[in-house]
């Protein structure tokens, strides 16, 4: 009920402000309240451009090997390095073992040679370009996350509408809608208890509009975190965090989804991931990262359980990396890339996206993975799909946004 | 004081009427600055000047500038190369690369960096077991290499909060935070890192009281603005046209790739591949922000067309060996010779290097120019809703000096409408501004500034790492959020508890001086309610009047 009384001041707020009649009103807001869920996106960051073609690994393609001599991640049966067999022609790097049970109940899906339409190879650019969905358009001040917050009113007026579990605000959530970074929710209070109230009594009494609509929130947020008591916690249906930085965002990140404080976005961000020598294959390098990055994702949807039919987790990397590995074992900066998508309503267990394969002549600039699917069409299909937003153009400025474009992992 | 007379309008009389019934002190020194008699100037129209043209009050600075009036301050702060700062000089002299060119910065700290990052690959790809994972020792000799690497950025930071803090020329700081944040470049990118000292030093700081074009044209030369934007590599797409026996990037002849901070060094079968990668395209990064953020504005009245026609005519404006910290070069190989014409300019084909500082000289004179930097400017330091009619006497001023930023300066600083009522506290002070302002305030002494740049991590405002060419926005939504509240208050408690390390405060103010005297019945209470002076003074720099300026 709560949640139907907010929606209804808002949305009546918003749509006087546009001229509706009452009548419209009314249903929207009685549809809303009576049908309507709310919808979470959990999106996660490897900084640095994972190696995609080690991470989702197609093996059916004999270039794959011929390119990597030394690194490649071995055919399916061919021992414990083998890759982990998902549709007869792309494997999972054995490190991503904890994630093959989501595959195998349809609940995880792939989308292969995705990425970017500008050519850039600097790590700068490229996660630039991807947080502010604006691919060579450097001035973009806000993140595509933020405009989807922007797009719609809250639900609820949550401070934790969209919490990033990281000491910066990310590019992705920048901009007018608030969003809120944090390293660990245990830190967020004022650090001398006693000097809460006061403080609180400060800014409630503030004649200044901003800081005081502002400093409200703040302890709100304060109090309802304190409520929730996160420090006492358990994780659920038998999830194991590793006690890595990236294990411990996520358990926060399921916490506050537990702890009912109105979040609808949340993001973490894990690197390590720029492995120009010594790679490594299914050991190594590459398999240590993806190794922590599995584990903690298979923990919080194993946690999050049930909860997963509302929730959409969506792992990106700025790009790929080179085909031919380089004279260090590692590779170089590349194009096109995988991305991962897991959730209650994602048709998994598929591969999306057209595959262009690693012949020579099939490759970006002679070198690298061509992208075949736009990466603005991946978070675009969410965004319309999952959260439900009728025009998405607002969150994807100079962009032509077409359903049939989607890779289609929704239905 | 042209001013004054521009301004009998009714719309001043009502503005002073009601400043008149509501804060009649300030209203006493905008008459001063009108020319009228001069009563004593109020200690919150001081505060609001220390607090607009500087980084806020230290303790006795309200009274140093009563005793010369604050129309004499400001003149004075005019005019920086007149105020002696032996002071901060001296806390300047423990950095050691304050000084130094960015070429000596790569020999010293970059290159070391490079060579033993080259070293430790080699190693690796040379051992028998090249799975394993990196020694205990090995990782840590390279943590320390890279943390020497990084130590000019850590310095140059430090520096800026120093001076901020300490420097008696608290304008020229207000003016060079403003200007490099209006010309941003980011650390993060490349070799960008160690070019930030030499930029911050000579290409900013020298012209922000200079004239507009010489700060453009710095800026246009530097090699930080021509990695940043990319220009560096921008070429002819029917290039590259031979030159005298000269190759264009690096000693080996091969192009190399912007952003790339860690790319292994190139194998002869990789040469055939990079060549192909060589600059062979027109890169419109930098055209595109001149024209949108340096000069005209977004709205200034520029197509698409003018974009490439601008990037046209830098090409070859590059850098020989960002690398290795190598300054401007004008790459004739890579330069498009043919006429170019920007905002219906014809440049005339031949022109070679001069085509930029054709552009240059264009754009500085446009009037768009002169609007969007006003503009800016009286957000800045007025409101973040400029009042439409200073910025046009400050559009006039600026063209009629054709950009002298010091008259420009002037305009807006002796204006009635920087002392009116409605721009009292109407900023909400940056992290920067908050953090160095509560220094001030409390006059605490930074013996180590380290904790200080990193809190400003915490707050969200990374010095020199601000992302996007735009550089970090001016206004109150910007800094507003729930998170960096908290932060505040959190940062406000450890100042004043001496919790914050390296930054001690012996002669702690009373609280209620800390916002000079004015603030709502409730701050005064808790702060009167508090057990202990540290509580009251943190009470006091956490509080939301704390949060303006």
């Amino acid at each position: 009920m709560i949640s139907r009384r907010v929606f209804l001041k808002n949305g009546s707020f918003a749509l006087v402000s546009l001229g509706f009649a009452p009548s419209f009103l009314a249903r929207t807001a009685f549809a809303a309240g009576s049908t309507r869920r709310s919808k979470k996106l959990i999106a996660i960051f490897q900084r640095g451009a994972v190696d995609g073609l080690s991470v989702i690994v197609p093996y059916g393609e004999n270039e794959y090997y011929r390119a990597r001599p030394t690194i490649a991640v071995g055919r399916p049966r061919s021992g414990d390095a083998g890759a982990l067999d998902l549709d007869g022609f792309f494997g999972f790097n054995p490190r991503l073992a904890p994630l093959k049970p989501f595959w195998d109940r349809r609940d995880l899906a792939i989308v292969h040679a995705c990425g970017s339409p500008d050519a850039t190879r600097s790590h700068f650019d490229a996660q630039d370009y991807m947080e502010s969905a604006t691919p060579g358009v450097k001035s973009t001040g806000d993140g595509w996350l933020n405009r989807y917050l922007q797009t719609r009113h809250a639900e609820t007026e949550s401070s934790f509408r969209a919490v990033a579990l990281t000491s910066q605000l990310p590019r992705l959530l920048q901009g007018s809608a608030p969003a809120l970074a944090m390293n660990q929710i245990a830190q967020f209070g004022i650090r001398a208890a006693n000097m809460n109230d006061s403080f609180e009594a400060q800014y409630q009494a503030a004649a200044d509009r901003v800081l005081n609509g502002t400093g409200r929130e703040a302890f709100d947020a304060m109090k309802t975190l304190r409520t929730a008591d996160p420090t006492r916690y358990d994780a659920e249906n038998g999830a194991d965090y590793p006690r890595s930085p990236f294990g411990q965002a996520l358990k926060q990140i399921a916490q506050l989804t537990k702890a009912d404080v109105g979040l609808e976005v949340a993001f973490a961000d894990l690197g390590g991931w720029d492995t120009h020598v010594n790679q490594g294959s299914s050991q190594g390098q590459l398999a240590q990262r993806l190794d922590d990055f599995s584990r903690s994702l298979a923990a919080l949807v194993t946690d999050l359980g049930d909860r997963m039919a509302d929730i959409v987790v969506l792992t990106m990397s700025e790009f790929g990396r080179a085909v031919n590995e380089n004279g260090n074992r590692g590779t170089d900066h590349g194009h096109g890339n995988a991305m991962i998508v897991i959730g209650g309503g994602v048709r998994g267990g598929h591969v999306y996206g057209k595959w262009p394969g690693l012949a020579a002549d099939k490759r970006y600039e002679g070198r690298d993975l061509a992208v075949t699917t736009d990466f603005r069409d991946v978070f675009a299909e969410i965004v319309v799909k999952h959260m439900g937003v009728a025009d998405p153009k607002p969150i994807f400025p100079g962009y032509a946004v077409q359903p049939a474009k989607f890779p289609g992992f929704f239905a | 004081m042209s001013n004054a007379r521009m301004n009998g309008s009714p719309k001043r009389a009502l503005l002073v009427a009601a400043a008149a019934a509501l804060f009649a002190a300030i209203v006493a020194v905008q008459t001063t600055l009108n020319g009228a008699e001069a009563p004593a100037d109020d200690d919150q129209a001081i505060v609001h000047v220390l607090n607009r043209i500087g980084f806020g009050p230290r303790p006795g600075d309200i009274e140093r500038v009563r005793q010369i009036g604050v129309r004499q301050y400001i003149e004075q702060q005019l005019h920086p190369e007149r105020i002696p700062d032996d002071a901060t000089e001296t806390r300047l002299k423990e950095f050691e690369t304050l000084n130094l060119s960015s070429r000596d910065i790569a020999e010293r700290y970059e290159i070391p960096q490079m060579q033993a990052r080259r070293n430790a690959k080699q190693e690796v790809a040379t051992s028998p077991n090249p799975d394993q994972a990196p020694s205990v020792k090995d990782a840590k000799r390279a943590a320390a290499t890279q943390q020497r690497a990084n130590e000019p950025l850590v310095e140059l930071s430090m520096q800026k909060v120093v001076r901020a803090a300490y420097s008696e020329r608290q304008l020229q700081e207000v003016l060079t935070d403003f200007w490099f944040n209006h010309f941003n470049v980011d650390a993060r990118k490349g070799p960008e890192r160690f070019m930030l000292t030499e930029y911050e030093r000579d290409v900013i700081r020298p012209h922000v009281l200079g004239h507009f074009r010489d700060l453009l044209g710095a800026t246009a030369h530097s090699s930080a603005m021509l990695f940043y934007l990319d220009n560096w590599m921008s070429a002819d797409p029917n290039g590259p046209h031979p030159a005298a026996g000269q190759r264009p990037f690096g000693p080996n002849g091969f192009p190399r790739r912007p952003g790339l901070g860690r790319f292994p060094p190139p194998r002869p079968q990789q040469v055939q591949q990079q060549r192909k990668n060589a600059p062979k395209g027109l890169n419109e990064n930098y055209g595109r922000e001149l024209l949108e953020l340096h000069t005209l504005g977004v709205d200034g009245g520029y197509t698409q067309k003018d974009v490439t026609e601008v990037a046209r005519a830098f090409t070859g404006w590059s850098i020989a060996n960002p690398r290795q910290g190598g300054g401007f070069r004008f790459m004739p190989q890579l330069h498009d010779e043919g006429e170019k014409v920007v905002l219906g300019r014809h440049i005339k084909a031949g022109g070679g290097e001069h085509d930029g500082d054709e552009v240059l000289d264009l754009l500085a004179n446009h009037p768009a120019t002169a609007r969007f930097i006003s503009t800016k400017l009286v957000r800045r330091f007025v409101n973040d809703t400029p009042p439409q009619a200073l910025v046009d006497r400050t559009t006039d001023t600026f063209r009629e000096t054709h950009g002298d930023l010091r008259a420009v300066m002037k305009t807006i600083l002796t204006s009635p409408e920087f002392l009116s009522v409605d721009a009292y506290r109407a900023k909400v002070k940056s992290p920067f501004e908050f953090i160095v302002s509560a220094v001030r305030a409390t006059g605490a002494d930074i013996s180590d500034a380290r904790p200080v740049v990193r809190s400003m991590q915490q707050l969200g405002m990374p010095l020199y790492q601000c992302q996007p060419p735009t550089g970090y926005k001016d206004t109150a939504d910007a800094w507003v959020n729930t998170g960096a509240l908290v932060n505040r208050m959190n940062d406000a408690l450890a100042l004043a508890s001496g919790r914050m390390p390296g930054v001690r405060i012996s002669n702690a103010p009373a609280a209620e001086s800390v916002l000079a005297g004015t603030m709502s019945e409730t701050t005064r209470a808790t702060i009167a309610k508090a057990t202990m002076p540290p509580q009251a003074l943190a009470l006091a720099l956490g509080s939301p009047e704390f949060q303006r300026r």
